[in-house]
């Protein structure tokens, strides 16, 4: 099959006889004329966007479908004693309850955190914990039914905060996790950092809060299930990973997987909140099967703030020494409030240290982790994904490192910036960065260099700058399989369809797949129909999420594509009598570079290629290049390459009354290459917003009852209008620059943007307001109470007084690569005995 | 997603009707104007009337009437978003601002005037779900005890939070309730009492129908100044309303200064009204003064947006602000 040769030389229309090497998948040269790669084309699926009719999740539904409500605990922590649903059976319309009876295995998200019921079975963990489903005729039956059943607790101690956590050994709110009410406890040594900062001209140390937030989508998550005549179970659910919802049921309701079937529709967005499979999904599921009936499930907003995963609130601690202006130790220590359950909690906690390293050069380095379990919602992935915590640290404490130093601190980031092709002291690759040419970008069009502290009082400038990965390296939950698949099929009539796993949240994924498989084969976007998000209908991809997508789709889809191309090529040279190395596939026809008038149109090849060897179908996939970091714990961090960020913020603030306005943000991103890029600045700008509005207002607040009279710890605003999120008013405008510095890892150069941009905005808002008031709020949100209370405070800060007492477990000792290491830990006697010929 | 409960609605054709069927139902029904307030709250079953009595096709109730030199009459289901503009916004701007800053463009389509004054209160342990209010056992304004924001108290702290309110009890203005028994013409401000749970006094049986703006008078000038989180959407969590009378010379002849979503009620400030008369506005001495009597009378509670410390902290400057611009 013409499908296992050697990929032919891409990108583009140019001659295949090219004799140039073959570039890997990705590889970029000056990529002339590209016919849809870099132009501003309209996204593929925005019309139905516009006009009303792309279907989401909740618009799906069946004749005779029943409506299903979940009954949730209104207490924080308890013990499970009955649950007595006579009282909703008896109401007219009800047609079932499921209790944790029907539920007895246990899932979750990561396989070393698989502590969920689908609903609760001896335990109860947090106000909103499912515990009893009602399954009515109607959403108004179920939802009065649900009402009406009785759930008998017995009580325990509430644990509301990780200082709580780490004081309470008893009761816990699970029975496993590194310490009682500890989920994870990480520590690593890459160096010996104390030696390092005893060594140091000075040494700086700064403690920050990070509150936690939630990621708001505006689509609330819906699931429909149905069973089909034959026992097959279908779910159509607003998920972003409809692979993991398809292996969560297959585990907790023990069907063969080969019986079920996933469907994610287009999404209203999900930031993340989207990515762990929820109880709902396997509950609906569990409820179509029982009744044989379609069942709906449609969650309210207040649910939506329940269902959470949302960013971790984090209590850091920095320490750092400089040495002749160059940081030769950096130690970080992390806590995370990990809420209820484990979700994606261990990545999020080494996700806290593990991209500390790749924008400054720094010696040594130290991480200290720590994620603990409290009665809350439970925290995990959002947006960046546990690295916009420290790196707000990291931005304000060297913004004030570089006042003390009196170093500009844009001059102080550009002269320590990582360099290309750097293993760095934890042992990720970097490999192209456009960290200088981001900063020197907004440096440049805010005009900080003439403006910068020269605005008056009340103004000010701040500048702050981030790196984010590209894809995860490794997979959580495949092992080494493939992390996506894409598959095409030609028809006669020139059409392509590409099938992938992926899933479209609003961020273009779609596009991406069409545009790269249109380019390849010189064809229309338009022509190129894109099947995604369905477990039946396309290869396995993990989802959108670690931005990932357009790198390890767009990759897989280029495989595929060329392998269509060859075998079309190889039917049109038997057809033109030329050489396949001459043809050139480009604006819908297959011609000879050197007699364009001779040639197929591109309808006419696929028929040759059908008449020569059949139906025209092919594969690619991709999986990430092996990881640098040996040690254990190293999966979390490499990526195939990192974005990189900057911003300048320009807030006016005042003085009597705390309030800031953001008048102006100049970000630039490093996108290798963008794909499309109006889209990419709707996702630079879109992170903006979020990065802005977690750093003035958004809070995924508790509220305690006075102790003696209760033990409720609720949410302390579950509503879009109390919930504080940025509107138009506070929006400022949003000077985007993209930086394009073609990857040799991203399919046509390009890099990630849908994470990255939002990492620098918090930590340049802080620093624009120590240039305006000469504050430091060493906190987010940085609301108009906490300026007015540092302007009030003999330091002039607001923050985090302490730093709780941890009980660290031995570091794993990592020497850097300069320091003569192999990226393995030197005292993991556990893992050394797993690896051959490693000595006692 | 969240359903309403069920309930009866009834559509009467005319203000007559209108008051008879609430005549007849009484605290079984609550009137429904826009339902920007209501329908929420039913939906968190914080209000289960058994009737409602939708107010659109009563067409007494949207007669506008008057001028700057009579006075204005605003018929009760006068939307918010005509009261953002016209003859409001030329007489009254502190009325039409106050208007203008409620919630979003799309609700002021809907909301009306009459609404806005009659909006049950507000606290952030009641303007939550059944179920999260379960969780907490509920507080005492509805199906609880305890009042959580302050738990030794005996009274309900929810919170006045109609922008309008204020700005009418300063303005002046007069409302009319008319129930199957008849009319009664009530200044605005005695619409409204000072507790969380009856906070108006109105009767069940009566209908609110409209809102008397008194004559534009020489040397009148109004401010309506809202403290909130953001620019658009929220709720107030301060409201500065003031009318002042001037003098040809800028001396204060007459003032009024209510404070709003500081209290179960809009709070008069009189001290603060008393000690500007006599004097000029632009004097930042008087200001300063007049702004502290202001938000002495402020009761602000832990119940709202925003923290409590901040919240008092910034009052005055607010109330200063205010004041600065009704003398500029
Ligand atoms: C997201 C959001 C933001 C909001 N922000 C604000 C804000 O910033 N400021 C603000 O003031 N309000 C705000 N509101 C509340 C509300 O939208 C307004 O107060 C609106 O004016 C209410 O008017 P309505 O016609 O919709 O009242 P409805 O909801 O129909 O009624 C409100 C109450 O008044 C009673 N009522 C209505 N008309 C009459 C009448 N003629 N006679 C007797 N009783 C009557 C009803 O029975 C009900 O109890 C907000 C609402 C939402 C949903
Ligand atoms: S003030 Fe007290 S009683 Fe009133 S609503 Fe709030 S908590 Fe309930």
């Amino acid at each position: 099959m013409a499908d296992d040769r050697e990929a032919a030389p891409r990108p583009g229309p140019r001659a295949l006889d090219d004799d140039r090497p073959a570039p890997r998948p990705g590889a970029v040269g000056p990529a002339p004329g590209l016919a849809a790669v870099g132009k501003p084309l309209r996204k593929v699926d925005v019309r139905g966007k516009v006009t009303g009719e792309t279907r989401f999740a909740d618009d799906y539904t069946m004749p005779g479908a029943l409506h299903m409500k979940l009954v949730r605990s209104t207490v924080p922590h308890a013990r499970l004693l009955s649950v007595d649903a006579s009282a909703a059976l008896a109401v007219k319309g009800v047609r079932c309850v499921l209790t944790g009876k029907d539920f007895p295995i246990a899932y979750g998200l990561m396989p070393v955190s698989q502590d969920e019921h689908p609903l609760c079975n001896d335990k109860v963990r947090f106000v909103g914990d499912p515990v009893a489903a009602v399954v009515a005729a109607d959403e108004l039956t179920a939802q009065e039914a649900a009402a009406l059943v009785r759930v008998e607790y017995e009580p325990l101690q509430t644990i509301a905060t990780p200082q709580e956590a780490l004081a309470t050994a008893d009761p816990r709110i699970h029975d496993y996790g590194d310490a009682p009410n500890v989920h994870k406890l990480v520590a690593f040594d890459f160096g010996d950092v104390p030696a390092a900062l005893a060594g140091a001209d000075q040494v700086f140390e700064d403690r920050f809060f990070y509150q936690g937030n939630t990621h708001l989508p505006i689509e609330q998550h819906a699931a429909l299930a149905w069973v089909d005549p034959d026992g097959r179970l279908t779910v159509v659910s607003s998920t972003q990973v409809a692979h993991y919802v398809h292996k969560a049921l297959a585990r907790a309701l023990a069907l063969p997987p080969a019986r079920i079937r996933v469907i994610a529709p287009p999404q209203g967005g999900g930031f993340g909140g989207k990515t762990d499979p929820f109880n709902h999904e396997i509950v609906v599921a569990k409820a179509a099967l029982v009744t044989g009936r379609p069942v709906k499930v449609a969650l309210s907003r207040e649910e939506v703030f329940l269902c959470h995963r949302g960013r971790h609130p984090t209590l850091m601690r920095m320490r750092t020494g400089v040495k002749d202006g160059r940081i030769v130790g950096h130690s970080v220590e992390t806590v995370l409030d990990g809420g209820a359950y484990g979700s994606y909690g261990v990545a999020s906690v080494h996700y806290t240290g593990a991209l500390e390293t790749v924008t400054y050069r720094m010696d040594r380095y130290r991480f200290r982790g720590c994620r603990t379990f409290t009665n809350k919602p439970p925290c995990g992935p959002k947006r960046g994904h546990g690295t916009p915590q420290p790196r707000f640290g990291l931005e304000v404490h060297l913004d004030k490192i570089c006042e003390k130093l009196g170093v500009d601190p844009a001059e102080w980031r550009i002269r320590n910036a990582v360099p290309p092709d750097t293993v760095v002291a934890n042992w990720m690759r970097v490999r192209t960065t456009g960290l200088v040419a981001c900063l020197e970008a907004v440096v440049k069009a805010s005009g900080w260099r003439e403006r910068r502290g020269r605005l008056g009082r009340g103004r000010g400038l701040g500048i702050a700058a981030s790196s984010y990965m590209t894809g995860a390296g490794i997979s959580i939950t495949f092992g080494d399989l493939p992390h996506t698949g894409v598959q095409l099929l030609l028809d006669r009539g020139g059409g392509v369809t590409a099938f992938c796993g992926a899933s479209d949240v609003g961020q273009g994924s779609d596009n991406v797949l069409a545009l790269i498989v249109a380019e390849v084969l010189g064809v229309e976007v338009g022509d190129v129909k894109v099947v995604t998000g369905d477990t039946s209908l396309g290869p396995v991809d993990l989802g959108s999420y670690s931005s990932r997508v357009t790198i390890m789709m767009g990759n897989a889809a280029i495989q595929a594509a060329e392998r269509a191309r060859d075998r079309l090529a190889a039917a049109a040279a038997a057809k033109l009598e030329v050489p396949a190395s001459r043809l050139c596939f480009a604006g819908g026809r297959v011609f000879d570079v050197e007699d364009p008038a001779r040639g197929l149109t591109f309808a006419e090849a696929v028929q040759r290629a059908e008449a020569q060897a059949g139906t025209v179908g092919t594969v690619g996939s991709y999986s990430p290049p092996t990881p640098t970091p040996r040690y254990k714990g190293g999966g979390v961090g490499p990526s195939p390459t990192y974005s990189y960020s900057a911003a300048v913020v320009e807030v006016e603030a005042d003085e009597a009354t705390g309030e800031l306005s953001v008048e102006k943000i100049w970000v630039a991103h490093d996108i290798g290459r963008a794909l499309n890029p109006v889209a990419a600045r709707g996702q630079v700008v879109g992170s903006v917003y979020m990065g802005l509005s977690e750093a003035l207002m958004e809070e995924q607040e508790f509220r305690r009852l006075p102790p003696k009279l209760s033990r409720a710890l609720v949410h302390q605003a579950p509503s879009m209008l109390e919930y504080k999120s940025l509107t138009f008013h506070e929006m400022p405008e949003v000077e985007t620059i993209l930086v394009e510095e073609p990857d040799a890892m991203g399919p046509y150069g390009a890099k990630e943007v849908g994470q990255g941009p939002l990492l620098p905005i918090p930590p340049a808002l802080a620093n624009a307001v120590h240039d305006a008031l000469g504050v430091r709020v060493d906190e987010v949100p940085i609301t108009p109470h906490k300026v007015l209370a540092a302007l009030a405070a003999p330091d002039r800060r607001y923050g985090p007084a302490a730093f709780p007492d941890v009980p660290w477990p031995e570091p794993l000792l990592v020497p850097p690569p300069w320091e003569g290491g192999d990226g393995k830990a030197t005292n993991d006697r556990k893992r050394e005995r797993r690896l051959p010929g490693a000595k006692p | 997603m969240m359903r309403l409960p069920r309930f009866r609605y009834l559509a009467p054709a005319s203000l007559l009707e209108a008051v008879k069927v609430l005549g007849d139902l009484g605290p079984e029904a609550l009137p429904l104007a826009g339902g920007t307030d209501l329908v929420p709250n039913m939906k968190r079953r914080q209000q289960t009337p058994a009737n409602l009595v939708g107010l659109r096709g009563v067409a007494e109730l949207r007669a506008v009437s008057g001028d700057a030199a009579r006075g204005l009459t605003l018929g009760a289901m006068t939307r918010l978003a005509e009261v953002e503009r016209g003859a409001v916004a030329a007489g009254w701007p502190a009325l039409a601002r106050a208007a203008a800053t409620v919630a979003t463009p799309a609700i002021r389509n809907t909301a009306t005037l009459g609404g806005n004054l009659c909006l049950d209160t507000r606290c952030s342990y009641y303007d939550q779900t059944e179920e999260w209010r379960r969780s907490i056992g509920y507080c005492m304004k509805r199906e609880g005890e305890t009042c959580w924001v302050a738990p030794g108290s005996d009274r309900c702290w929810a919170v006045s939070s109609s922008d309008t309110a204020p700005v009418l009890c300063a303005l002046g203005a007069e409302v009319t309730l008319r129930s199957r028994g008849g009319e009664r013409r009530i200044p605005a401000a005695d619409l409204f009492a000072d507790d969380g749970i009856r906070h108006l006094t109105r009767r069940p049986d009566e209908l609110l129908t409209a809102v008397h703006l008194p004559p534009v008078e020489p040397g009148q000038r109004t401010v309506y100044l809202k403290l909130r989180r953001r620019g658009s959407f929220d709720f107030p969590v301060l409201g500065v309303a003031g009318r002042v009378r001037l003098s040809a010379g800028g001396t204060v002849e007459s003032a009024r200064i209510f404070l709003g979503a500081v209290g179960s009620r809009p709070q008069e400030a009189r001290a603060a009204a008393d000690f500007l008369v006599g004097r000029r506005l632009g004097d930042e001495e008087t200001v300063r003064e007049a702004s502290r009597l202001a938000t002495q009378i402020a009761k602000p509670m832990q119940n709202t947006d925003l923290t409590l410390g901040w919240r008092k902290g910034v009052a005055r400057e607010y109330a200063a602000r205010a004041l600065r611009e009704l003398g500029s």
